[in-house]
């Protein structure tokens, strides 16, 4: 079994290596999600991003434009996320007083 | 939690720490146009400088840096910044966290990059109290 265990791992990580290879280059322009529009002819939001975020914002920093502008409604559902962890801590861990 | 100062020279290098990694943290927040960095990071970091005291220092320097009670407060305002920015923005006719529609009279690209610029704040605002809220709540939760 404990063989089995260690061949199913070797398998798996084999796999994953051959897969691997197909990868594209990182920051390869060629890319195909860095292309105007994708396999099935659909535009790539990427693409939009790179060519447009200075010219819509005036900032350097792409990533903070699509942080905080193009996906600022997911942005704000981190934000409750975190807040909602903090009034977790304040409901369970704070001993109230018994009625 | 101690009420005393064990180690002044503690206190002593946490005091000295605490404005430093403060500072980098309002960087970190207000740089995030130029370079990695913005809300969540500088949150995290101003709250670890306001952390590093409260370890240090114990129950009787908290009331002089940030209070416990004030903590929920600020959470609750940096929330408030980001969703009433986004809805001024619906009130000056827009869409929801539309900033171009923001009602503060500049260029509309400049408007967004203002729009980034406040929201990265309340964000930063809710990080560094929520995370300073779940040090009290943990450690100081049971000694009610």
């Amino acid at each position: 079994m404990k063989y089995f265990k260690a061949l199913i791992l070797v398998a798996f990580a084999a796999l994953m290596l051959y897969a691997s290879i197909d990868l594209p280059y990182r920051g390869d322009p060629d890319n195909l999600m860095h292309n105007e529009t994708s396999m099935t002819g659909s535009k790539v939001a990427g693409h939009y991003y790179i060519q447009e975020a200075y010219h819509d914002a005036k900032t350097p920093n792409m990533v903070t434009v699509v942080l905080g502008d193009y996906r600022s409604t997911d942005t704000i559902g981190e934000q409750v996320v975190i807040f909602t962890a903090g009034i977790i801590t304040l409901l369970l861990l704070r001993k109230h007083k018994e009625e | 939690m101690r009420t005393e100062f064990d180690s002044p020279i503690i206190l002593l290098g946490a005091r000295l720490l605490s404005p430093y990694i403060m500072l980098i943290g309002l960087y970190v927040i207000f740089h995030g146009h130029y370079s990695p960095g913005g809300g969540f990071q500088g949150g995290a970091l101003l709250a670890a400088s306001i952390l590093l005291v409260r370890l240090s220092g114990g129950k009787v320097t908290d009331p002089l840096q940030i209070k416990e009670s004030i903590t929920t407060p600020m959470a609750s305002l940096g929330v408030l910044i980001y969703f009433g920015t986004g809805f001024a923005a619906i009130l000056a006719g827009g869409l929801f966290l539309d900033y171009e529609m923001l009602p503060l009279g500049m260029d509309p690209a400049y408007l967004r990059n203002t729009g980034i610029l406040i929201i990265e704040i309340g964000i930063g605002l809710a990080v560094m109290a929520v995370l300073i809220m779940i040090f009290d709540n943990m450690v100081r939760g049971e000694d009610l």
